[in-house]
């Protein structure tokens, strides 16, 4: 299976990969922007999306959109720090299959793959 | 409203150390900050507000506490990089939870990364500059809230 992570922040890329990458995922690529994350899903065509929000150039929503558009079986899940509910609504109306809120911790993220997976 | 949203930041800080250093951080009496006075640790971090509010919240941490807190998210290896990183992602994060009560018109930024203490915080004009203390295992850091309601979202 192949995982895409699309975050900013490298800390964050580097967690959710320790997380799970290796473990259930024999390609992890990663993408720092909404519009990487684009390029990186065409070229790529990852069974798993892991998905910020707050990005430079294009953020995650608008790239939910892009990718929705390309495949709409992509399965995403939105990992951000915005905690209203209204943007939860929106990730998911847009496509993501899952909203992790951040902070987040080795257990977290493994859980919202796992139940993303199961549906 | 200063009070309300020292109350919002302090709750995502505690929730922060909470949920990925394992421990309670401690908040000290927040105060507000004298004009050019240096509040700055090694590192720290920017994120600015528009929308509902408009203004700047900044974290700021020494290395020291930054090098015991990069082990317990699993970085085994501390660095200045990943030090300014995870002052970013912090500041984020503490931002981004407030909308939980501020709702999503409180609109945040990318963090911008400040490496070195000559920090003078920037605020907005007619702007009050509260500084929130965080002590956590002995570490001290500092969350700056510098904010005031957009009157032309209000």
């Amino acid at each position: 299976m192949k995982l895409l992570i699309v975050d900013d922040s490298l800390i964050m890329r580097r967690a959710i990969e320790r997380s799970i990458g290796r473990t259930r995922f024999t390609e992890v690529h990663t993408a720092t922007t909404g519009l990487l994350a684009v390029e990186m899903f065409e070229r790529h065509r990852p069974d798993v999306v892991t998905m910020d929000i707050t990005m430079p150039d294009m953020d995650g929503l608008a790239a939910v959109d892009e990718i929705m558009k390309r495949d709409p079986r992509a399965v995403i899940l939105v990992v951000s720090a915005l905690a209203d509910k209204a943007t939860a609504v929106e990730a998911v109306k847009r496509g993501a299959q899952g909203f992790l809120l951040k902070p987040v911790t080795a257990q977290s993220v493994q859980a919202a793959i796992d139940d993303i997976l199961s549906d | 409203m200063e009070e309300a949203i020292l109350k919002i930041f302090a709750q995502s800080i505690t929730r922060y150390f909470a949920t990925v250093a394992d421990g309670q951080a401690v908040l000290g009496t927040p105060y507000l900050s004298a004009d050019n006075e240096s509040v700055a640790f090694d590192f720290s971090a920017v994120i600015g507000i528009t929308g509902s509010h408009r203004g700047n919240i900044y974290y700021t941490a020494p290395r020291e506490k930054l090098h015991a807190l990069l082990p317990l998210i699993g970085e085994a290896a501390p660095d200045d990089r990943l030090c300014a990183e995870l002052v970013g992602e912090i500041t984020n994060t503490i931002s981004g939870n407030a909308r939980e009560q501020l709702g999503a018109s409180f609109m945040i930024s990318t963090p911008f990364i400040i490496e070195g203490k000559p920090l003078s915080v920037h605020t907005a004009k007619d702007t009050t500059c509260y500084i929130l203390p965080v002590s956590w295992n002995q570490h001290r850091s500092r969350v700056v809230v510098s904010l005031q309601q957009n009157p032309s979202n209000s």
